[in-house]
């Protein structure tokens, strides 16, 4: 039996022109929506049922997370151009916008974070009444998703000083950024549901 | 190649773990990522849980049989009642299909493997170290005693402080990630890796089914293992979501558990449907009925599972017009199921049936299954649900939707496929034995249940006092589970018959439809010699009667590049290993195991991501040297 090493691997015949990579994301991202809609579903039920203060307008602070949300939302604006920079083989400018959307991506976690320790110090915990409850399970699990990202584009940047990178490897750049982008968009309703409905 | 180019994926040499190459013995069936064997390892493990799960019903019912008997304590026929519950839903049927679709999916679409196979295997190892998880529960404290459906706020953990619950939550959230991640394999492979000519519509049947299937796996069970998550919440870090104490509401559990649970009961049957539309054209001698018909059907059905949920709370006090709205949808669900019924009526037909024992059971199925949707229809009346809810009618029920709409033609598909996977005819002459003992058995439980249910005798309950009419129905269930017992004990045999002195299947016994019987049996490891073209629904049949074909033949053009024969791996295992620990530590909220095992997952993903899928070419002309 011949083992032809795997490096010259053929193309594999595939019955649609989308690769396989980006299709699991796809459908891992409307699974995605599942897992979201089924937390804001629950934030949504509980809205304006807590027996016990402190509720949502006292705490929130909306100035503070339109900052954060920009940040995240410009994170997704570098995200294309580094996909973009990759594409067309500008590899210094394609590590660089990587960069960028780790760290704008931290930045937001920091807010994040920021925010998490004033509410604690404003006595609104997990345990303290339904709002804690739903807030921090649903924030917190967007929280989760974009370390996940940071990380995944991190290893990215990273990978690219080990192996040499070109735009062959831009569909795992591009199924990356799916995710980023979908997490992004889970933030936009986030903000909307949370923040912004509570002040209208 | 003309259609869906796509690079070979990027391999790297950053290794954690030498790559197992291992073609034989335990450690291959470790590491393997072949769908063939993942196919075989989640069958055993559903019958094996089924055998769990049968003990632990026929313990029910021997506790059942006289009124005042006390062979279980009250606190053990909980936990019977709800790990047999838990076990057949999750644990037995449902991965059973999984696993013929495992099987049979590849080879029916044309297709080497799964899109994704170290996924695959992880798939199964997560599911199967879930389900461990779950029943260590009976040897650390007690197994979970709340019902199949775990309502809150039994779950909470001032009413509930035992273990049992944990085990519950913990074991099916991990068991849920594996099915998820395989769900979502079957859509990638069905829709990228089906073979030059097999459009959409010349699919079989079983395929398109497990298509609706995976859909369904991937949006309904999140909803599951969110709710799951707001329990151990709940219980390990003192949330509020189902404390009635702080304002959660138990209603929100049970309208989160039904938008899984109802999904989930065509999760477990649409396969079965998929079964027995192969089987019964086959043994008709007969292309399949309507086949668009049965397609749409099947989509509609899916689309409509996830409209119908309330039905299950109708005695709930959700008011007359939620009541209305939920039995309007649910009457509209039995339509497209009812289509089906009489497509398989019409391609037996005028057909030149074969009662094979494969037939036997499929027949069995439409009698069996017609029957469970009639009495569905029945319980869809919010006023005749009110006066039956919770008694023996609604058992009967689901049993004859789930034991006879899944078992009855997941028996018909091992019959059928026994031969491709072994290679070993089973004896048709203790077939027709089994067939005969298992559904007559089948009937003689679960028939009588309809009048005792009617009578009133309510589900869940340790006993009953003499005098209310249930006693002569009750000893007929006894006994039926004991015919069904022997029936099951005979099937054993009959596989152990085969593997010792069975006949030889050859390729194609029953002068099957679909791809998987033109390769031999069992079939190599590396599927298909050349890649199949596809010219005809019925792809197999189109080959051996080319004179039946009408379609235009296939002309797209596409290279022989070689099969492809994906790298073995450890990381699966490894993962779902972690998965598995990880849990207790979530049970026992012992955090220090939970950050290694974190740490070990972290690492895993890394180790996965770089390991590649690796693997060789194979070329047709040179496999047999």
């Amino acid at each position: 039996m011949s083992q032809a090493a795997v490096e010259h691997a053929p193309e594999h015949y595939r019955s649609t022109s989308l690769p396989d990579p980006k299709l699991m994301m796809w459908i891992f991202l409307a699974s995605d929506c599942m897992f979201f809609g089924t937390l804001i579903g629950t934030y949504l039920v509980y809205k304006n049922r807590s027996l016990e203060g402190p509720f949502p307008v006292d705490v929130l602070d909306i100035p503070i997370t339109t900052v954060s949300s920009f940040v995240l939302l410009m994170s997704s604006f570098l995200m294309v151009l580094a996909l973009h920079a990759l594409r067309t083989d500008n590899i210094p400018r394609f590590r660089l916008w990587t960069f960028g959307v780790a760290f704008f991506g931290s930045v937001f976690l920091g807010f994040q974070v920021f925010e998490f320790s004033t509410f604690v110090k404003e006595g609104l915990t997990l345990q303290q009444n339904l709002f804690g409850t739903t807030f921090f399970t649903l924030t917190g699990t967007h929280g989760i998703h974009v370390t996940i990202g940071v990380l995944w584009m991190l290893s990215i940047l990273i990978t690219s000083y080990v192996r040499p990178m070109s735009s062959k490897d831009a569909l795992y750049l591009e199924v990356a950024g799916l995710y980023w982008h979908f997490v992004d968009i889970v933030w936009i309703v986030i903000f909307t549901v949370i923040y912004l409905v509570e002040f209208v | 190649m003309a259609v869906g180019r796509q690079p070979a994926r990027p391999v790297s040499e950053v290794k954690l773990l030498a790559r197992p190459t291992w073609t034989r013995g335990l450690l291959s069936w470790l590491t393997t990522v072949d769908h063939k064997r993942l196919g075989i390892l989640y069958i055993l493990a559903s019958f094996f849980f089924m055998g769990l799960a049968s003990i632990e019903a026929f313990l029910i019912r021997l506790q059942l049989t006289r009124p005042g008997l006390s062979i279980v304590s009250p606190d053990v026929y909980n936990q019977l009642f709800t790990m047999h519950g838990v076990t057949m839903v999750f644990l037995a049927i449902m991965p059973l299909g999984i696993g013929f679709a495992n099987y049979f999916m590849p080879l029916m679409i044309g297709a080497r493997d799964l899109a994704f196979p170290r996924l695959n295997a992880f798939g199964f190892w997560v599911y199967f170290l879930g389900a461990i998880l779950l029943y260590t529960s009976f040897f650390f404290g007690g197994a979970p005693d709340v019902g199949w459906f775990a309502y809150s706020p039994l779950t909470s953990l001032s009413n509930n402080p035992g273990t049992g619950t944990d085990y519950y939550m913990v074991g099916l959230f991990i068991g849920g990630i594996g099915t998820l991640v395989t769900g979502m394999n079957f859509i990638v492979t069905i829709i990228n890796m089906r073979a030059p000519g097999m459009t959409l519509m010349r699919m079989p049947v079983f395929v398109w089914m497990i298509l609706v299937t995976a859909f369904l796996i991937v949006f309904a069970f999140p909803p599951l293992t969110i709710a799951l998550f707001q329990v151990i919440m709940d219980r390990s870090f003192g949330t509020l979501f189902y404390e009635p104490a702080g304002g959660g509401m138990a209603i929100l559990w049970q309208h989160l558990f039904w938008i899984f649970g109802h999904p989930e009961v065509y999760i477990i049957v649409l396969p079965a449907f998929g079964a027995i539309s192969e089987i019964i054209p086959t043994f008709s001698r007969k292309p399949l009925f309507g086949y668009p018909i049965v397609i749409l059907s099947g989509i509609f059905i899916g689309f409509m599972g996830f409209a119908v949920w309330t039905h299950h709370m109708f005695t709930t006090g959700l008011g007359p017009v939620v009541n209305t709205a939920f039995a309007l949808t649910t009457f509209v669900i039995g339509v497209p199921t009812g289509l089906k019924v009489f497509n398989w009526m019409a391609t037996i037909w005028g057909g030149r049936v074969q009662f094979t024992t494969a037939m036997l059971f499929a027949i069995s199925f439409l009698v069996t299954f017609t029957i469970g949707g009639i009495t569905g229809i029945m319980l869809a009346m919010p006023p005749f649900d009110a006066l039956v809810q919770d008694s023996y009618f609604v058992v009967a029920h689901f049993h004859y939707a789930m034991g006879g709409g899944a078992l009855l033609s997941f028996l018909a598909a091992t019959y059928y496929w026994f031969p491709k996977m072994t290679g070993k005819m089973l004896s048709e002459t203790l077939g027709k034995w089994v067939f005969w003992l298992v559904a007559g058995g089948f009937y003689l439980i679960f028939f009588p249940q309809h009048f005792n249910g009617l009578a009133g005798m309510p589900r869940r309950i340790q006993t009953y006092p003499e005098g209310l009419g249930f006693e002569f129905w009750n000893v007929i269930s006894t006994i039926g589970t004991f015919v069904m017992a022997v029936g099951i004990l005979l099937l054993l045999y009959s596989v152990i018959l085969a593997f010792a002195r069975g006949e030889p299947a050859g390729n194609d016994p029953w002068d099957g439809r679909t791809l998987e019987w033109s390769i031999s049996s069992p079939p190599p490891y590396y599927n298909f010699d050349e890649m199949p073209v596809v010219n005809d629904r019925d792809a197999f049949w189109a080959q051996k009667y080319p004179e039946s074909v009408h379609a235009k033949p296939v002309e797209e053009e596409f290279e022989e590049h070689g099969i492809h024969i994906p790298g073995q791996s450890w990381y699966p295992v490894i993962m779902a290993g972690a998965l598995f620990i990880g849990g207790y530590a979530l049970i026992y909220n012992n955090w220090w195991l939970g950050i290694l095992m974190f740490a070990v997952i972290v690492i895993g993903s890394y180790g996965w991501a770089f390991e590649g899928i690796g693997g060789h070419h194979i070329h047709p002309e040179e496999k047999e040297a």
